[in-house]
């Protein structure tokens, strides 16, 4: 049955891509605005809140049109990122990673917050007695502890990833082989008369890597719980 | 000689610590009831917490001065601090916690040192263990083995029996007078027990409602005995 055709592995292919580069570009900024709303107090910290959770509220349309006007080629961060670094996202699989990594990102930040919050600050201070400074406090202490929620974030926001559908289609398109992730060649398919098989095989893949990815996050945690408060 | 030099300042909540002793080696007890600020002493010492005024010196060196602007980091200020509660890292073994202060400070490991530490405190039967897996006498055991292998120049303790019941203050007792007699470490002991300190302090100083009222010898524990409980 599973008898794909290439231009179905590309999109399997490209569907894996985007989420893993999404999902790990996100990643230090999601450690970055978690530890600042869990440990700091500064003025417009309710807007950076409510801007970091807006894309789970907004229309994914509505997301993907501001990228659009933004990022752009002729948007102003997108103009400006391509003259000065030559880096384009319109209607590439930059721009749908891009789209993704925003999509996904609350789900990546609220774990991670949560984490930093719950953490006993005592510790940190025993660290900084033996002599660690606070860099080191940080790798060694508070990210370790914070390990369960980083890897609950990280495969919340690679599922996002993996299925996000409405932003990345209104700011990249749906272009076989640059953007058409898995959730693209399913509409693409189910659009046109005898794709009914070829759809069917994606939403059996897509069915499997979510599970796939269920599966490692609930070994994972388990493994971190494990080293962190004995068998 | 004097070792360490105190004279602070600090207003918390309704509570206004103004202390200053100085210590010497040896053992030098903080006793008082509890709530008298003897906790935020040895916080502002180890750099924890921050004094409004005053100074704070170890071996003539200062550590904080607030005319002159100085206040050296906890991590720089080499002051070994073991906690009422030990603070152990819950995600490293017991060798990983010992060995975390040589590591953060970049020393090649010392085998010998090690070992006699492990020895002095009876830890090799705890070494591959997590500290959820450790009774509350191994773990304190343990945060002052820690303590000593970062090399302190001094060694605060704070209460470091309050959470243990009588028959694991039995158990650690003998090792921190071992301590003392020793390491060659100078200490600097926080407790509300005059039991526990006639064991082990040299010099005491009595604190109340954030100030000093005495400073002195052992003695100063008995005629405060009976006031104490």
């Amino acid at each position: 049955m599973l008898n794909l055709s290439p231009a179905e592995w590309t999109a399997i292919e490209l569907s894996l891509r985007i989420a893993v580069v999404a999902t790990a570009c996100a990643l230090p900024f999601g450690v970055a605005i978690g530890w600042l709303l869990a440990r700091k107090n500064f003025w417009g910290k309710t807007v950076l809140d409510g801007l970091v959770h807006l894309p789970l509220v907004l229309p994914p349309v509505v997301t993907g049109y501001l990228l659009l006007i933004s990022f752009g080629r002729k948007g102003p961060i997108g103009a400006f990122l391509d003259r000065y670094f030559g880096i384009v996202f319109s209607f590439r699989w930059t721009g749908a990673a891009l789209a993704c990594a925003v999509m996904g990102f609350p789900l990546l930040v609220r774990p991670i917050r949560l984490a930093l919050e719950a953490i006993d600050r005592r510790l940190e201070d025993a660290a900084a007695t033996l002599g660690a400074n606070p860099p080191l406090v940080f790798l060694t202490v508070t990210l370790p502890l914070a390990l369960p929620g980083l890897i609950v974030g990280v495969v919340l926001c690679f599922a996002r990833a993996l299925g996000e559908f409405g932003a990345t289609i209104t700011f990249v398109s749906n272009i076989p082989g640059e953007t058409q992730t898995i959730s693209a060649a399913i509409y693409t398919f189910i659009q046109v008369p005898g794709g009914d098989a070829a759809a069917a095989r994606l939403v059996l893949i897509a069915i499997v890597l979510a599970l796939a990815a269920l599966i490692a996050s609930e070994w994972l945690a388990r493994r971190a719980a494990i080293r962190f408060h004995g068998e | 000689m004097n070792v360490l030099a105190v004279d602070v300042e600090k207003k918390l909540g309704a509570l206004k610590i103004s202390v200053r002793f100085n210590a010497a080696s040896g053992v030098t007890a903080l006793f008082g009831s509890s709530g008298a600020g003897k906790t935020s002493v040895v916080n502002m010492i180890a750099g924890l917490l921050t004094p409004d005024r005053g100074s704070i010196a170890l071996d003539d060196i200062a550590l904080f001065d607030a005319a002159a602007a100085i206040n050296v980091p906890p991590h720089q200020r080499r002051i070994g601090y073991v906690f009422q509660e030990g603070r152990l890292f819950p995600h490293l073994s017991v060798r990983q916690n010992l060995d975390y202060g040589r590591r953060m400070s970049r020393r090649t490991p010392d085998a010998d040192e090690f070992e006699r530490i492990v020895a002095l405190l009876d830890l090799g039967a705890l070494i591959d263990r997590r500290p959820r897996m450790l009774s509350g006498g191994e773990r304190q055991r343990v945060a002052v083995g820690r303590a000593l292998l970062t090399r302190p120049r001094l060694l605060l303790l704070d209460e470091p029996l309050a959470s243990l019941d009588a028959a694991h203050k039995r158990e650690i007792l003998p090792f921190l007078v071992r301590l003392r007699d020793d390491a060659g470490v100078p200490m600097v002991y926080v407790s509300h027990t005059p039991a526990e300190l006639r064991r082990i302090a040299t010099d005491v100083v009595r604190i109340e409602a954030g100030r000093v009222l005495a400073q002195g010898g052992v003695e100063l524990l008995d005629e405060d005995a009976e006031a104490i409980g």
